[in-house]
């Protein structure tokens, strides 16, 4: 005789909702949102080499999206998805290799990790608006 | 053996209860050392070419150097987002089916992105 399974209707991991927001885990959480933006952002580029490819009147279309204010904060959103996955990717390789567990320190190169990705950000609209 | 409580056999394997090993992040580790200096250098570019025009913008992706490097930027970045959103999927979607789905359809459509920007960049830069 079988019994049938009862289905798991345990909570699973991970219980956000039990977390007090702090530095460290805002940082995780931001570290996985830009990495999917980022997947979608490959796309895109993947999208602007075919454009690029297929012929000037499709290009233009593509263009067209860029040069817009919603195509400006798309791709300027890229940039700071790809300088703060960048540097905090560069964190996570520090922890893999054993360096920066202390509190103190998470603390410190989360800081950092912030700081340069805003000002790489930053820097980025500056001189790419100047391009323009 | 001392505590392990593993067989000769599997700890030879070291393929661990989820029979896969390390590849996975092993792989993801190696695509992320590989995408420091690949990103770095794509996002310069692509500031640097705010307000380029179609004949510049394929003059600069068919350039030999740029061609090698974006064909790596894209393949290695789009390998490193598979990789990255299994993990996301396998954490947060529950249900084997969906969840093998999703993990399907996310590897199909970065290897189908993946090779139609590699040919685009081809055809760019060879004029086929």
């Amino acid at each position: 005789m079988s019994v049938a399974p009862r289905p798991v209707t345990r909570p699973l991991s991970p219980h956000l909702q039990v977390y007090r927001p702090q530095l460290t885990s805002m940082l995780s959480i931001l570290h996985r949102a830009t990495g999917i933006a980022l997947s979608v952002g490959a796309i895109y580029l993947a999208t602007w080499m075919i454009y690029a490819a297929a012929s000037p009147r499709a290009y233009a279309v593509f263009q067209g999206f860029n040069t817009s204010i919603a195509g400006r904060i798309v791709l300027g959103g890229w940039l700071f998805c790809a300088f703060y996955h960048l540097c905090n990717g560069i964190r996570h390789l520090f922890w893999d290799a054993g360096y920066g567990f202390e509190l103190k320190d998470a603390y410190r190169s989360g800081w950092i990790v912030v700081a340069v990705s805003v000002i790489a950000t930053a820097v980025s609209w500056i001189v790419g608006l100047r391009l323009i | 053996m001392n505590g392990d409580l593993r067989t000769p056999l599997a700890r030879a394997r070291g393929l661990g209860s989820a029979k896969a090993g390390v590849a996975h992040w092993w792989a993801q580790r190696l695509t992320a050392i590989a995408l420091i200096p690949l990103v770095v250098w794509f996002a310069i570019s692509l500031v640097m070419l705010s307000g380029a025009d179609y004949a510049m913008a394929r003059a600069w992706i068919g350039s030999p150097r740029v061609m090698v490097l974006l064909i790596l930027t894209i393949g290695v970045g789009l390998h490193h987002g598979q990789l990255g959103l299994q993990v996301v999927i396998e954490d947060y979607v529950h249900g084997d089916g969906r969840k093998l789905a999703l993990i399907v359809i996310v590897k199909f459509i970065a290897a189908a992105f993946g090779l139609a920007a590699i040919l685009a960049i081809l055809r760019i830069g060879l004029g086929a």
